[in-house]
């Protein structure tokens, strides 16, 4: 899901790397307004975590890979905005130390997968009733499968801006693939939630943020 | 140890277990946006990144056993990235802001 350098067109890097440096203010602004600082370690161990998950791709047939996101797994946990936060700086240390993704094309990627993966999956868990465990199976499988599916779309209509293929071309095998992928994207992710619910309940059943009026239970 | 601190262990653990042991055994195919690039042919787009990454293709240069080379690169990826997001939380969140009842 990382696009590499050259594959999109100027004029597409440009709106796309405005969006995510409006979408870094934001959530920099919201982070600084919501979290606790006691939650600084959780925001740290997230992106670690996540970084070492993006890294093992899993096989999905035919000789196609697919591997974690992590945006709505980390939304779930610390609210959209931190999760953006959390999305944005792995992608940044992946794209100037690892090759993964291209520098030029970092706007792109961090609109993709930081923020419409993101508030995707999350804005569609929210409709799910959660259990007495402080969560929703089914709203995690299709919250993750969501997200992988909206980015897979972005990054779809983003090539075709580039003029590098048409849309119709490109949309129905991405969406193929990356419904597959989501579906992977969503069992791991409660596979995660629901060990989490084990070990720290407390992190479901509060609110993620702590202001009233934001994003509550 | 309190249960919030052994949590962060273990996350953090599982992170360097996860970039440091299993990464190596990931597959290797093509992920999903590169196998539509090569059946549809707009992969001839893509070029090398602009600058040169320190530890391109998450491989440490120099060590010639491949997956030695990877579990490294996971390792130092996984620090890198805890690092600078506990950085990045303690410049923009303010000192004890929290509200009674909440523990992290």
């Amino acid at each position: 899901m990382h696009i590499p350098d050259g594959l999109l067109s100027l004029p597409t890097l440009a709106v796309t790397g405005a969006a995510s440096v409006g979408g870094i203010g934001t959530a920099v602004k919201k982070t600084k307004e919501q979290l606790d600082d006691h939650k600084i370690p959780l925001l740290g161990v997230m992106g670690a975590f996540i970084f070492a998950a993006q890294m093992i791709n899993f096989p999905v047939g035919m000789g196609t890979s697919g591997h974690l996101i992590g945006a709505f797994f980390a939304s779930i946990l610390l609210g959209p905005w931190a999760s953006a936060l959390v999305l944005s700086a792995i992608l940044i240390i992946q794209s100037f130390f690892f090759g993964d993704g291209g520098v030029l094309a970092l706007g792109a990627n961090i609109f993709n997968m930081a923020v419409i993966a993101n508030f995707s999956g999350y804005y569609l868990y929210q409709l799910f009733k959660r259990n007495e465990r402080g969560y929703s199976s089914s709203g995690i499988v299709a919250g993750g499968c969501i997200s992988v599916v909206a980015a897979a779309l972005a990054a779809a209509v983003e090539i075709f801006l580039s003029r590098r293929s048409e849309l119709m071309i490109v949309l129905p095998p991405m969406l193929f693939w990356h419904i597959i992928i989501g579906i992977g994207e969503g069992l791991i992710t409660l596979f995660l939630i629901s060990y989490i619910a084990k070990v720290r309940s407390d992190l479901l059943l509060q609110p993620v943020v702590n202001k009233e009026g934001h994003h509550g239970k | 140890m309190e249960n919030s601190k052994k949590f962060i262990w273990i996350g953090l653990a599982s992170a360097l277990i996860v970039a440091g042991i299993f990464s190596p055994f990931a597959s290797s195919s093509p992920d999903g946006l590169e196998r539509v690039g090569e059946d549809t042919g707009f992969i001839e787009w893509a070029q090398d990144n602009i600058i040169s990454s320190l530890i391109p293709d998450y491989m440490v240069p120099g060590i010639p056993h491949e997956g030695v080379a990877t579990a490294l690169a996971g390792i130092i990826g996984v620090l890198l990235t805890f690092i600078f997001l506990y950085g990045i939380g303690k410049l923009i969140t303010p000192k004890s802001k929290v509200k009674e009842g909440s523990k992290v």
